[in-house]
């Protein structure tokens, strides 16, 4: 049985509530005139990072294409020439498609990748007003070149091998690309 | 006598040349629709700080403009009727929705008489001994075009949207008839003109508290406004009678339901809280302050203040379930109103002929109101102190160790809530 308080106060004492918080903080954010940053971990569009040498890390092994649960990453995978070398090793990723119509953001191919060639970064801006446009090319989300970057194709020019990219066994750089983000 | 002073009253109406008229005419439909576009604005702002947001802001100073822009987007929507519809009438619902908010507006006092143009005529289009029944009237044409409007859309939510809102409105329009009764006993006159006059001393919303409570209730469920937006409960009916309208049809419904809001804040502070006159008595240190066209200010901040209330509603109070809703009206808000008439009644003959005394009156309200809180006060210690008992035996339980064969059967342990 509730008390006659709680009959008779309680429910005007709700519109006190509603009045204080008229002046209140507000939450609202400012959006499209006032950005704020961020979370550091957000999960915005995706990068393909390169080696401090300008190399590509993407080796086209189309493991992050496997792990999407939405089927929004297609890459097709080919094999680098002494001629024409676009990464250390074997293959390089020759197209690679990002389809933002099907992304969810959810950074399981960034787990799969297994030369840290694809991260994300904290851009969400990705509106658009038509389909071909979100769907991103190589080039759009390809990391842009440092100072010390060369663009591909160029020799290996960090070791005699590959091994030498993988394992870290060259002399870095002040700052790789992965740290200036 | 009461009949001749009220001659006298409404001696002022029906001299206005054409051009005055027509020209108050159209100052009130477009006073009208610049008071909904702001009410709009108002209410989201508002709604919005009641609920730790800002609101719009962006379109015009500090975002004025939006319901502006929001009405022209409306305005150049598809207009759609469906195949179902019975095309006249559906055509015809949302004017005669329309119309009768506007007309209701030609009775409400907005201040004294004044100097209009070299002419001296009161600011109100019209006065006749019957004004607030006209109101009533009025308003209750409005019903039809929500009625016709649901019925005539051809879907299932709309004729269940228009029906609730019609029983809705008729049940709560009997309740609000019956508290506008102790005001036409106290002024004696049903016209808006005198009954704000007859306010000169105090005004009704004090005296007749009750009436002015009640009114205030079942003008919330005559606008069809939170928490008694039934007819148009989103989440069962997806919007009621107006589901199927579109575009500048849907726009006479929205722009309906905000004048009618306006409309009942109007009768409200017409009736009740002094119609023009100046609050907080401004006039004991400000002889002009009820004189020319000062009135207007207090009226339409009296008006604001009620429409403020109305989004204070929506902002706290959640939508009641239907037969909670009927049950109020029926149950409550009329056998109390009915009461509450004939206390008045008595009240007004035993002052009117045996000189009665107010003093005993007042002294019985005070004590009873001493009562209410003194047994509140009591009824919530021992309904805590009872609590504490509860709590401090279910630790005790808590802490005696588990039983498995209380009563000598082998028994599981009685299931517990998680917290």
């Amino acid at each position: 049985m509730p008390t006659i308080k709680e009959q008779f106060w309680d429910p005007i004492a709700g519109f006190g509530v509603t009045f204080r918080t008229m002046f209140r903080h507000v939450v609202t954010e400012q959006y499209p005139f006032e950005k704020e940053p961020t979370a550091p971990r957000f999960h915005g569009r995706h990068q393909l990072n390169r080696w401090p040498d300008g190399l590509e890390k993407c080796i086209g092994c189309e493991l992050c294409a496997w792990a999407c649960p939405a089927d929004a990453i297609y890459v097709e995978g080919a094999s680098n020439t002494d001629d024409e070398r676009f990464s250390p090793g074997e293959r390089y990723g020759r197209v690679y498609q990002i389809n933002y119509l099907r992304c969810i953001l959810c950074g399981l191919c960034i787990e799969a990748c297994p030369t840290r060639a694809l991260t994300m970064t904290n851009e969400y801006e990705l509106a658009d007003n038509n389909r071909e446009d979100l769907i991103y090319e190589k080039s759009d989300l390809l990391a842009p070149l440092l100072p010390s970057m060369e663009q591909p194709p160029h020799p290996m020019r960090l070791g005699e091998d590959e091994s030498a990219y993988y394992k870290g066994a060259y002399a870095k750089p002040a700052a790789t690309e992965e740290e200036a983000q | 006598m009461r009949a001749l002073a009220a001659d006298a009253g409404l001696s002022a109406f029906g001299h206005d040349p054409v051009w005055i008229i027509i020209i108050k005419a159209v100052l009130i439909f477009v006073i009208l629709v610049l008071l909904t576009l702001f009410n709009i604005w108002w209410e989201r702002r508002v709604v919005a700080r009641m609920q730790h947001r800002i609101g719009p802001n962006v379109h015009g100073p500090f975002g004025l403009l939006q319901s502006l822009a929001d009405g022209v987007k409306l305005a150049l929507k598809e207009d759609l009727i469906p195949k179902a519809a019975d095309k006249v009438v559906f055509l015809l619902a949302p004017v005669l929705v329309a119309v009768p908010a506007f007309v209701t507006f030609s009775v409400i006092p907005f201040g004294p008489e004044v100097n209009f143009f070299g002419h001296r005529t009161p600011l109100q289009l019209t006065d006749m001994p019957v004004a607030v029944i006209f109101v009533m009237a009025i308003a209750s044409i409005g019903i039809y075009g929500i009625v016709l409007g649901g019925w005539s859309s051809g879907s299932t939510y709309s004729l269940l949207g228009g029906l609730r809102s019609s029983a809705q409105m008729i049940s709560y329009e009997v309740a609000m008839g019956l508290a506008l009764v102790a005001v036409f006993l106290y002024a004696g006159s049903m016209s808006t003109s005198e009954i704000v006059a007859a306010q000169e001393k105090t005004w009704y919303g004090i005296i007749l508290l009750p009436s002015f409570v009640i009114y205030v209730i079942s003008m919330v469920g005559e606008t069809n406004r939170a928490p008694f937006d039934l007819p148009e409960a989103e989440g069962e009916l997806v919007g009621g009678f107006h589901t199927e309208y579109s575009s500048l049809k849907f726009a006479l419904f929205f722009l309906a339901e905000y004048i009618n809001m306006a409309t009942v804040s109007a009768l409200a502070t017409t009736l009740f809280l002094g119609g023009w006159r100046a609050p907080f008595w401004i006039d004991t240190f400000w002889e002009g302050a009820n004189h020319g066209y000062w009135p207007v200010l207090w009226f339409f901040g009296k008006v604001l203040a009620f429409i403020f209330f109305f989004i204070w509603l929506r902002g706290t109070l959640p939508r009641l379930r239907y037969d909670q809703f009927m049950a109020f009206g029926w149950k409550r808000l009329i056998p109390i109103a009915l009461v509450w008439i004939i206390a008045v009644a008595g009240i007004r003959a035993a002052s009117l002929h045996h000189d009665f005394n107010r003093t005993y009156l007042y002294a019985v309200i005070v004590v009873l109101a001493a009562l209410v809180l003194v047994l509140g006060f009591l009824d919530d210690r021992a309904a805590k102190s009872a609590q504490r008992r509860d709590e401090a035996a279910a630790a005790e339980d808590e802490a005696r160790p588990f039983d498995a064969f209380a009563g000598g059967y082998p028994v599981p342990p009685m299931p517990k809530l998680e917290d």
